[in-house]
């Protein structure tokens, strides 16, 4: 599975998204994270492979969520579905 | 791409959204989806790939029209209700209203946990073991929409009718005998 990091000031959360490369709603995400300097990780699941489809459905479901994009996973507890910028901006604190 | 969805918008009273840049991104995407699968699946949603599996979300996908109404936008919020273009009323992301066992279909292919007897018991307790998972089957049927008689072939009937815009409970399935002459 690959996955992109991208480099922030702002690495105190561990902040990983599970996207889709042509979602506008998952850019805009990834947008406000960078505007924010938030070190973050994601992964496209539409460019990936059936088999790993699959695991990142099962990781979604174990963590309680669905499979809608953009899903942000906060410190690997907080799960936020969509581009909610209150509930992201109150889990990581800026 | 966009003349399209201008005119689609036109003819089912609803608008594109006012944001210019969000709407590039998602004209971006469906031309991506459409150079991808042959088709302009929802850029916000994952598809399989599979026309038959991907239909109900093709842009406008099923869920648009009633989405604008309850919502304010369709799913992606390429589309949007004449409030939330004049800047009145402010979007946010919606809830999902294709059904699970379609969101499904794009995940794993793979395998799949089947709960089965073991051999060496006669207890009948069960234990999951991971089986090859059978692709989805697609039947097609054909069905009409009662009320203007429009006609179609799918898996299942349209959410709402295209023509009419009736319910999907309007519609019945067609059966058709055919007959060759002796």
């Amino acid at each position: 599975m690959k996955s992109v990091k991208v480099t922030g000031k702002n690495s105190k959360h561990e902040v990983f998204l599970y996207t889709l490369s042509t979602c506008a709603w998952c850019k805009l995400t990834k947008k406000f994270l960078t505007d924010n300097k938030i070190e973050y990780e994601y992964v496209d699941v539409d460019l990936c492979s059936d088999k790993d489809r699959d695991i990142i459905r099962k990781d979604i479901e174990s963590r309680g969520g669905e499979p809608r994009y953009p899903i942000i996973i906060i410190d690997d507890k907080i799960l936020i579905h969509g581009f909610r910028k209150d509930k992201i901006t109150e889990a990581l604190g800026i | 791409m966009r003349q399209r969805a201008e005119a689609d918008a036109r003819t089912n009273g609803c608008f594109l959204s006012p944001d210019s840049q969000f709407l590039n991104d998602l004209f971006e995407g469906l031309k991506k989806n459409e150079e991808r699968y042959g088709y302009p699946a929802c850029p916000c949603r994952l598809a399989t790939g599979k026309f038959e599996l991907d239909r109900d979300i093709i842009c406008p996908c099923d869920y648009r029209d009633p989405d604008v109404k309850e919502h304010g936008c369709c799913y992606c919020a390429l589309y949007v209700r004449k409030d939330v273009s004049e800047g009145k009323t402010s979007i946010g992301p919606i809830p999902e209203r294709r059904p699970k066992e379609k969101l499904d279909r794009a995940y794993g292919t793979s395998m799949r946990k089947m709960k089965v007897s073991p051999p060496s018991t006669t207890s009948g307790t069960k234990t999951e073991v991971a089986v090859p998972r059978e692709p989805p089957q697609i039947n097609l049927k054909m069905w009409y929409c009662r009320q203007c008689g429009y006609v179609c072939y799918r898996e299942d009937p349209p959410y709402i009718c295209p023509i009419c815009k009736a319910k999907k409970e309007m519609f019945t399935e067609l059966s058709t005998t055919l007959t060759t002459q002796q």
